[in-house]
């Protein structure tokens, strides 16, 4: 099906796909290398679209047309606060058209079994390269396809779940239907049975009793894990897109399709394992839903937070010379970021020494602090890994926490019966002082008490963390 | 024994090295005591405060010389001074023996013992007797008074009716005794002071002053002041050049320096150029106590007030101990008195002079017509060597050699021991009975994108790890061309969903790159 010209451009596209993500080793180089990434798909798709197989050449460019006009749109508006959700409703997407082009080839194996031999060698493109495949390689693509189908179905509903709990219109507490993990491993045994049937020439209402299985497991896995854990979750999702991309691939023998979601799948796995491994949990854990109940009685809080105000904080930020501020969720979920971005620069403006800890589970997307202080203009060879500053902390006279908890939290450390124990987590209890802005005395996503709040050296700075460093800013010039 | 001080004879010299006081202490162990006529009047002390001590007042140097077995003087002698000694008769002076090497031959010659102020070691036992730092001490306290006579403001900040005065600030260069007396000094009177030294376990002193310490950023390992009993040792040029950025970058903030670096036995290090002069504000004095062996200012004159072209004042003063006669000697006395009560064991009047001794020893220039300088090192090390930063235990070759090996072989078997399990793996689905050739060309091209994408993924870094999600999605929207594939397919239902699939994908595909270029564009360097 695929002429010679199709197959040289999709090695060439593949090749500039792996350059893509390659690049993005150095902010420089990302730059270059998204354009690789741009080039590598318009290629795939006009060799594709001017390759034998393709039909309906006008009706696909006015799709993409239309799709362009909204994913342009979509790419201009979103707020750099949401791309977690953004990223998870695309993932919806693809996952999406996964499954109907699945299904489409299920359909083609059924039209094209009930042809004649005249029918089939007038058949042209998909249902022609179907037509030549011997009994054995149909059960291959069949089973292929509803794969395809079923890691498709999955990664919708999970990301149209992910989306609605990163955008605040569902509820981001773990959640699970009676019955929890034992509904899920129900629904997995039916699709199994499902994919079993449909091997055995069912037909196709098995496909689609499989179907709607698998997004029963999407939507019933992502709503029992909490909003902590959702950049694992968008990690794993964008896994699974990759993952259904190659399925589909492989029914479709289309190579470019099997590389690049192989590529895909396999970057959001290890992007999955490096925030596993940042939390100190194990992937299954996470997916299962929730922290893992404390192994035993949590060490009691002694002492008491002592509030304070604007005023103090603008003295001793006056005094220090070196300043850390550890962004969390809560800058996203307060818009600072600009208001942080404008407070570094007037310190450094004074001459402190002015740097960002950031914690790899930070935020609700891997990277997202990072994205959030690049929109804000500040540059990125101040803003550094946890492992890069952590031992910084003991000669850092004030840092700043706004609106992170548990990666901050020293019960990590301390308290072997934490739910946390064992995480990784920014030491800036060694500073000097630390301020510690906060809306309330509430104990955040995952409910763990932080002792960090109740420690000598840390001032709990109440409020929004927007109002709170606009006033700040009024005091320092 | 006779124990006499002569009236100082160099121009500008108020001391005097012996004072009432001290010579009724003296006469307690059994000392005669003799005075020049005249020789306290500049610091203070008339001769007939001396006569009413029980000293015998002579006229003439000559006559004094003459009269006494041991002679107790401030400055170094001159030629006619070391002329008039006599064999087996003790000189008692600073001398500073490496500069002066001809008039310590010459008192050797004549058989005199010369013991040197200047080269009493600095141990805890001769504290007492450390004229050095007592000098030094007077001149830090001085210089912040001579450089707040020349300069125009107050050194404290105030704010009055009549409006705000600034706080002045001061740098002390060096903080030895003098600097850390003129950090004293300059701090109680309010200014903000500033102070530099080579030796950065001086920080604490400084800092205990109430001053603050101007860090280098210099990598280099920094002096350990003990190993050459607490004085400063030459700097490397790099360190050098690294302090003289720093001192330019201060010149235009400061109102008043006051330079105390000195390197024992070498001339003054100049640490202050002419350019850093120049770029001081108008009014600002610079007080160089090092004027005497040449300066740490690059414009300083020895002994003079130069006001330079843009009115910067620079005291080269050497005579600050002596604008303070009556301090100066009162303490350079007993410097000197306690000196010759470690020579006086006994306390009757007899000079031992035990060469065993450390501080005698040290201070002992020439004895029995010898030379005996410089002196062998202490026994006692004047201040503890700094205990050095331990360091992390150096690995042998061969042991660093055993665990690249050991890490290395723990690398192959992961490896290996993976590459086996994916190649039975592999293997496996090929060997299904039945399985066709195609779906193996495809399912090898699967198995190697899946590693291209371990390798390619492990080294995007964490801040991006945003964008990779953002492109990741853009590029897995791929499934485009699955749709494009079946669109053209006879059946209708199947144009429909291939119709949707696109468009859908086709949204993928630019929101995706275009927010991946967004937040990329973002991302900027200080």
């Amino acid at each position: 099906m695929e002429n010679a010209f199709t197959i040289a451009a999709y090695v060439v596209a593949a090749v500039l796909f792996i350059l893509s993500l390659g690049g993005l080793s150095g902010q420089e180089s990302a730059k270059r290398a998204v354009w690789y990434g741009i080039v590598g798909m318009a290629l795939a798709v006009v060799a594709t679209l001017i390759g034998p197989g393709a039909g309906l050449w006008w009706l696909s460019l006015v799709l993409i047309a239309a799709g362009a006009a909204i994913g342009i749109q979509l790419a201009q508006r979103v707020q750099m606060t949401q791309m977690p959700e953004l990223v998870a409703a695309m993932h919806s997407l693809v996952g999406l058209a996964a499954v109907f082009v699945g299904f489409n080839a299920d359909f083609e194996i059924n039209r094209v079994a009930g042809m004649d031999e005249a029918a089939i060698a007038a058949l042209t493109g998909f249902a022609d390269l179907v037509a030549k495949k011997t009994p054995v390689e149909i059960t291959i693509l069949q089973v292929e396809l509803s794969l395809g189908i079923w890691i498709g179905a999955v990664t919708f509903t999970g990301s149209v779940i992910a989306y609605g709990k990163l955008a605040g219109r569902v509820d981001t507490a773990a959640k699970q239907l009676p019955g929890g993990h034992l509904l899920n491993a129900a629904a997995a045994a039916g699709s199994i049975a499902m994919l079993a049937l449909y091997l055995g020439g069912a037909g196709s209402w098995t496909l689609f009793l499989m179907a709607l299985l698998a997004f029963f497991i999407g939507y019933h896995l992502i709503m029992g894990i909490g909003g902590a854990d959702m950049p694992v979750v968008v990690s794993m999702l964008n896994s699974y897109s990759g993952w259904a991309a190659a399925a589909i691939g492989f029914s479709l023998s289309n190579d470019l399709l099997i590389v690049v979601g192989a590529l895909v799948g396999s970057s959001g796995a290890i992007l999955s394992y490096i925030m596993c491994k940042a939390m100190n949990r194990s992937f299954i854990s996470v997916i299962l839903g929730g922290f893992g109940g404390p192994q035993g009685a949590q060490a009691a809080v002694e002492g008491e937070m002592v509030a304070t105000g604007v005023d103090e904080v603008a003295q001793s930020l006056d005094e220090a010379d070196s300043v850390v501020i550890v962004p969390g969720y809560g800058m996203a979920v307060a818009q600072a970021q600009n208001n942080v971005a404008e407070l570094t620069r007037r310190l450094r403006a004074k001459g402190k020494e002015v740097r960002f800890a950031i914690h790899p589970v930070a935020g609700r997307l891997p990277g997202h602090m990072n994205v959030l202080l690049a929109e804000a203009k500040v540059p990125y060879d101040i803003v550094l890994e946890m492992d890069e500053i952590n031992d910084d902390f003991p000669e850092t006279d004030v840092v700043i926490v706004i609106g992170s908890n548990d990666i901050v939290n020293p019960a990590a450390q301390d308290d072997p019966n934490s739910p946390i124990a064992g995480m990784p987590v920014l030491e800036v209890w060694k500073a000097k002082q630390v301020f510690v802005s906060k809306r309330g005395q509430g104990t955040g996503y995952s409910g763990i008490e932080n002792p960090l709040f109740f420690k000598e050296n840390t001032r709990m700075f109440y409020g929004d963390a927007k109002k709170s460093l606009d006033d700040l800013l009024t005091r320092v010039s | 024994m006779k124990i006499g001080s002569p009236r100082e004879v160099m121009e500008g010299e108020r001391r005097v090295a012996m004072t009432p006081d001290s010579a009724r202490q003296l006469q307690k162990l059994g000392h005669e005591c003799y005075v020049e006529a005249g020789a306290g009047v500049p610091a203070g002390f008339t001769d007939d405060a001396y006569a009413e001590a029980g000293v015998t007042v002579v006229d003439g140097a000559t006559a004094l010389f003459e009269a006494v077995d041991a002679v107790a003087k401030v400055r170094p002698p001159t030629e006619a001074e070391i002329d008039m000694l006599r064999a087996g008769q003790t000189l008692i002076s600073f001398f500073y023996p490496a500069s002066n090497e001809d008039l310590m031959k010459r008192a050797a010659d004549r058989g005199a013992t010369v013991l040197a102020m200047d080269m009493v070691p600095r141990i805890s036992r001769a504290q007492k007797m450390d004229a050095l730092s007592s000098m030094a001490n007077i001149a830090g306290y001085r210089a912040v008074l001579e450089a707040g006579n020349e300069f125009g403001r107050f050194f404290t900040g105030q704010v009055t009716a009549a409006g705000k005065v600034p706080p002045a600030k001061v740098l002390v260069v060096g903080a030895g005794v003098a600097g850390l007396a003129a950090i004293g000094a300059a701090t109680s009177l309010g200014a903000i002071t500033y102070a530099f030294d080579v030796r950065p376990e001086v920080a604490e002193q400084i800092e205990s002053m109430g001053a603050e310490f101007v860090y280098l950023d210099f990598e280099e390992e920094t002096q350990d002041g003990a190993a050459t009993g607490g004085y400063a040792a030459p700097s490397s040029p790099e360190f050098r050049e690294k302090q003289l950025e720093k001192f330019r970058e201060l010149a235009p903030d400061v109102d008043i320096v006051i330079t105390t670096a000195l390197i024992p036995n070498r001339p003054a290090p100049v640490l202050w150029t002419k350019d850093m002069v120049e770029a001081m504000k108008p009014g600002s004095v610079i007080v160089d106590l090092a004027a005497e062996r040449g300066g740490n200012c690059e414009l300083t004159e020895k002994d003079a007030r130069v006001v330079t072209d843009n009115d910067v004042t620079i005291l080269g003063y050497t005579d600050l101990n002596s604008r303070m006669a009556t301090q100066s000697s009162t303490l350079y006395a007993t410097n000197v008195r306690h000196l010759v009560t470690d020579l006086t064991p006994e306390k009757d009047g007899a000079i031992v002079h035990d060469m065993e001794d450390d501080v005698i020893r040290g201070a002992t220039i020439a004895h029995a017509g010898e030379v005996t300088f410089p002196p062998p090192p202490p026994k006692v090390q004047a201040i503890a060597a700094q205990p050095k930063k331990e360091k992390a235990k150096e690995l042998t070759p061969e042991e660093k050699r055993a665990q690249e090996i050991a890490a290395f072989r723990k690398q192959t078997i992961n490896q290996v021991a993976l590459l086996g399990g994916g190649a039975v793996a592999v293997l496996a689905v090929g060997a299904v009975p039945g399985m066709p050739a195609s779906f193996m060309q495809h399912f090898i091209v699967f198995v190697l994108a899946v590693f291209v994408g371990f390798q390619v993924i492990w080294n995007v870094a964490h801040s991006l790890h945003t964008p990779l999600m953002a492109v990741t999605n853009a590029i897995s929207s791929i499934i485009i061309l699955g749709a494009l594939m079946q669109i053209g397919s006879g059946s209708f239902l199947v144009t429909i969903l291939a119709a949707i699939a696109v468009f859908m994908a086709g949204i993928n595909i630019f929101g995706g790159f275009l927010v991946t270029r967004r937040m990329l564009a973002m991302f900027q360097k200080s």
